[in-house]
């Protein structure tokens, strides 16, 4: 691999209490591209997202080893807050607040400390139009964003991600509860954005991989059901010609 | 197989007869709200024919013994300590309720929260005796002219101490039901803990947390017997002692309700008529109370779309 | 970023303080009362009446039989009309055809949300007009238990429909498809399984009652001598708190009586938790 890399991670390991839910995964996540996780339900995909973004503190009796980078600073070095402005995620279920459209966007720059109310229109919009979401919403900002349909809702989270200016967005399978010609949609934004964001993109729909991507990374459990990486490459390669034999199972389709 | 057939029968005609006293039985509840209404109406009617629901509500002086019914003063008794007991139980109760919601480690939260129900269900008496040995002789202190201790002070102290688990337990149940998902967004675009509470949390929980403010309201207005105990029971319409304002609190007071339940077991006639119009116009103003309660609650749930 | 920690310090340590001062609250009037109460507690105490009268002398016998007398009375007119008709509003509402029924039914749920929130001194007043004046019940156990009655069917309703509604659809098919009749099927199968959470309803209301002061002061009187029947004046043990405060000078003694009373009720939330426990397991 010849690109830069903005995240990596070195033998991080995670428990949920006496639970080792990841083993030792080292990988390098490429700046600029789209990388994909991929693997069987249950075998630590979005546990590793969320990791990314310490979103995992939340859950009480988690613990770590390894590290994890960003910028080359471990992330349990850094401040969670500045981390998680420059590590933003969608969800996999689109999570308005019931505030305006305006409002919503506004939000991440406004905890940032932005006040001047021509600033936020303007970051408001930009953000909203990166996120291919702006002639849908532009004649009326102030409607509550939970009148939107699913597949809006889901690129405004996406344009709320943006308003904070972030270097990764990690996007939990962000199109799953969506309809094909939302996950379209989705799918297409995320071509658009890797030129200036770096996306991880955690996902059970494998076509979807092979279709957006640039380097795929390929989960499974072991024997203790600890999430370990099995492969990591470039897409063509991986789906094409798979180096282990557990890989090429899962991607004919032999199990998952 | 007759007798059989006859045991169908018997057993099919008793199936029959307790559906029909079940019925009665629910009916009953309709019934009583029926002749509490009839019977409060009947003896109160007189009061609004002979002296007139306009003069009832804007007349000062209560004066049963000269034929002089206004309940003004108790208006502004029972208005005046809600407002009191609101603007100190209120703040209390919304913090300990954000405590317990999104604070409080579970352990903490299972010890504070028994402590809330356990408020909730010391009588009213107790409150009230608790009131006139501990509280008026500390409101005593305060160098005021007239300041005997009784008063809407010690009252609204007493009644936001009656009202906080009432609003507590309302609050904390409307933050909780805040879906999960808000707090994630927030938190995971660089927001602080105190951040997504503030500014997504609580906005969201509004409309619950005004409806629990409202039933706490409820509760303060029909509230008896701790209001007689250290309310003062003086039928003056509450005015400050000297140049200050804030001394209005320190005046002796009635409360709506304080009043019929003094004077009910000895009035007749006209005046028992009146004490009756005092009730129904205490039961319309707490049923409002009630409804817009209600209404906020459902009005939210339709507004966050869910 | 440092004002935004320091924002958030600020903030979570006014929180501890509006919790702090929560429990503090709780212990200063439950510790109060029942130290200063329990002083003047001992075996003399629960068993000698009252003397009445300015003195406030004596114990408060005839208030614990009083107290007892009107428990007992309110929940047998209480308990078989509120089951009644929580048993009703779950099991028949919903299959009743006629819409005459079917209206009366909406409106009988109405009644029980309206009862619930009207004040108890205003039951206090409909029991003074209907059964001390109209009636001429006088002031007595039966007025008072009638009143009691109208305050709490609400909350026995309450509790009756949700414990029934707890209890699985699957019970009351397999007795029916055995040819059990809907009546059989609600004594034998559907009761003894929500009878707990019926119970808890029952002791949340006698609960009530002992608590409960300005009803019962106008529809029981105040007499300190024990209630020989139905017809009897009497005063509850809450009542006692009252007179001795606002007639006498015996604040030792109200706050004993208090004292006693707060222990009452502690247990019985006691009790009500643990079948509640019980109920979720």
């Amino acid at each position: 691999m010849t690109e830069q890399t903005v995240m990596k991670t070195r033998d991080f390991t995670l428990y949920y209490g006496a639970f080792k839910a990841l083993n030792s995964i080292t990988m390098d996540i490429p700046v600029n591209c789209i990388t994909a996780i991929i693997g069987p339900s249950g075998c630590g995909k979005s546990s590793l997202l969320r990791s990314f973004n310490r979103m995992n503190d939340l859950i009480v009796d988690m613990s770590v080893e390894g590290r994890i980078l960003v910028d080359d600073e471990e992330i349990y070095s850094q401040d969670v807050v500045e981390l998680r402005k420059k590590v933003g995620m969608v969800f996999q279920r689109p999570n308005p607040f019931p505030k305006s459209i305006f409002d919503n966007v506004a939000y991440g720059p406004r905890i940032h400390g932005t006040r001047d109310r021509s600033k936020l229109a303007a970051i408001v919009e930009s953000s909203i139009r990166d996120a291919a979401l702006w002639d849908e919403v532009k004649d009326d900002l102030d409607k509550s964003a939970l009148s939107l349909s699913g597949g809006q809702q889901q690129r405004l989270c996406i344009a709320r991600a943006l308003a904070v200016e972030p270097e990764v967005i990690l996007m939990d399978e962000p199109a799953s509860a969506l309809d094909p010609v939302a996950t379209l949609k989705i799918e297409e934004l995320m071509e658009k954005l890797k030129r200036k964001y770096t996306i991880v993109v955690v996902t059970h729909n494998m076509q979807q991989a092979a279709r957006v991507s640039d380097y795929t990374a390929f989960l499974l459990t072991d024997s203790e059901r600890a999430g370990n990486l099995i492969e990591f490459g470039g897409t063509s390669d991986i789906f094409t010609k798979p180096v282990d034999k557990r890989t090429e199972d899962y991607i004919s389709g032999r199990f998952g | 197989m007759e007798w059989k057939a006859g045991v169908q029968k018997r057993k099919g005609q008793f199936d029959t007869a307790m559906k029909y006293s079940l019925l009665f039985a629910a009916l009953a509840s309709i019934l009583i709200v029926l002749m509490i209404g009839v019977f409060t109406l009947r003896e109160a009617l007189p009061a609004f024919r002979h002296i007139g629901l306009g003069k009832l509500l804007t007349e000062p002086v209560w004066r049963p013994g000269q034929e002089q019914f206004g309940i003004l003063a108790m208006i502004a008794g029972s208005g005046l300590v809600t407002l009191g007991s609101v603007i100190m139980g209120v703040p209390l109760a919304l913090g300990c309720a954000i405590f317990l919601s999104e604070i409080a480690h579970p352990r903490i939260r299972a010890v504070v929260k028994p402590c809330v129900e356990l408020l909730a269900g010391i009588p009213s008496v107790v409150y009230g005796l608790f009131g006139m040995v501990v509280i008026v002789p500390i409101v005593r202190q305060i160098e005021v002219p007239g300041n005997t201790g009784f008063g809407l002070l010690s009252a609204s102290i007493v009644l936001a101490i009656m009202i906080l688990p009432t609003i507590t337990s309302v609050a904390e149940h409307a933050i909780r039901s805040v879906p999960r998902e808000y707090r994630e967004g927030s938190l995971a675009m660089g927001a602080t803990r105190w951040e997504t509470i503030s500014k997504v949390v609580f906005p969201s929980a509004r409309s619950g947390i005004i409806s629990a403010i409202v039933l706490g309201l409820g509760r303060a207005l029909g509230e008896t017997i701790a209001m007689i105990m250290v309310i003062g029971n003086s039928v003056i319409v509450p005015a400050a002692a000297n140049s200050n304002p804030l001394t209005i609190f320190l005046s002796r007071a009635r409360t709506l309700t304080g009043n019929i339940a003094v004077e009910i077991n000895y009035a007749t006639g006209l005046h028992q008529n009146a004490l009756f119009a005092t009730g129904v116009i205490l039961f319309v103003l707490i049923m409002i109370v009630n409804s817009s309660a209600r209404y906020l609650m459902t009005r939210g749930g339709l507004r966050s779309g869910r | 970023m440092n004002s935004r920690k320091l924002r958030q310090n600020l903030a979570y340590s006014t929180m501890w303080l509006a919790c702090g001062m929560t429990v503090a609250i709780l212990l200063v009037v439950i510790g109060y009362v029942i130290v200063k109460g329990f002083a003047l507690i001992n075996l003399d105490f629960f068993l000698t009446a009252p003397r009445g009268g300015l003195s406030g002398e004596g114990g408060i016998s005839s208030t614990i039989i009083a107290t007892v007398y009107l428990v007992i009375t309110t929940l047998v007119f209480a308990t078989p009309l509120g089951v009644g008709a929580g048993i009703f509003l779950v099991e028949y509402a919903d299959n009743i055809k006629s819409r005459l029924v079917k209206k009366l039914v909406a409106v009988a749920r109405f009644g029980v949300e309206t009862l619930a929130g009207v004040p108890s001194i205003i039951f206090g007043l409909f029991g003074y007009a209907l059964f001390v004046s109209a009636l001429h019940f006088g002031f007595s156990i039966l007025s008072a238990a009638l009143a009691g009655t109208c305050l709490v069917i609400p909350v026995i309703i309450r509790t009756t429909e949700e414990a029934l509604k707890s209890v699985p659809n699957s019970y009351r098919e397999a007795s029916l498809a055995m040819g059990a009749n809907k009546w059989e099927t609600i004594w034998k199968v559907v009761l003894p399984s929500a009878i707990r959470g019926i119970s808890t309803g029952v002791v949340l209301s006698a609960g009530r009652i002992v608590s409960e002061t300005a009803i019962f002061y106008v529809t029981l009187g105040g007499s300190y001598r024990t209630p020989t029947s139905l017809m009897s004046s009497g005063r509850t043990m809450a009542l006692h708190v009252y007179y001795l405060a606002m007639e006498t000078r015996a604040f030792d003694k109200a706050l004993a009586t208090a004292a006693v009373l707060v222990v009452l009720i502690i247990l019985l939330n006691l009790v009500i938790n643990t079948v509640s426990r019980w109920l979720s397991t």
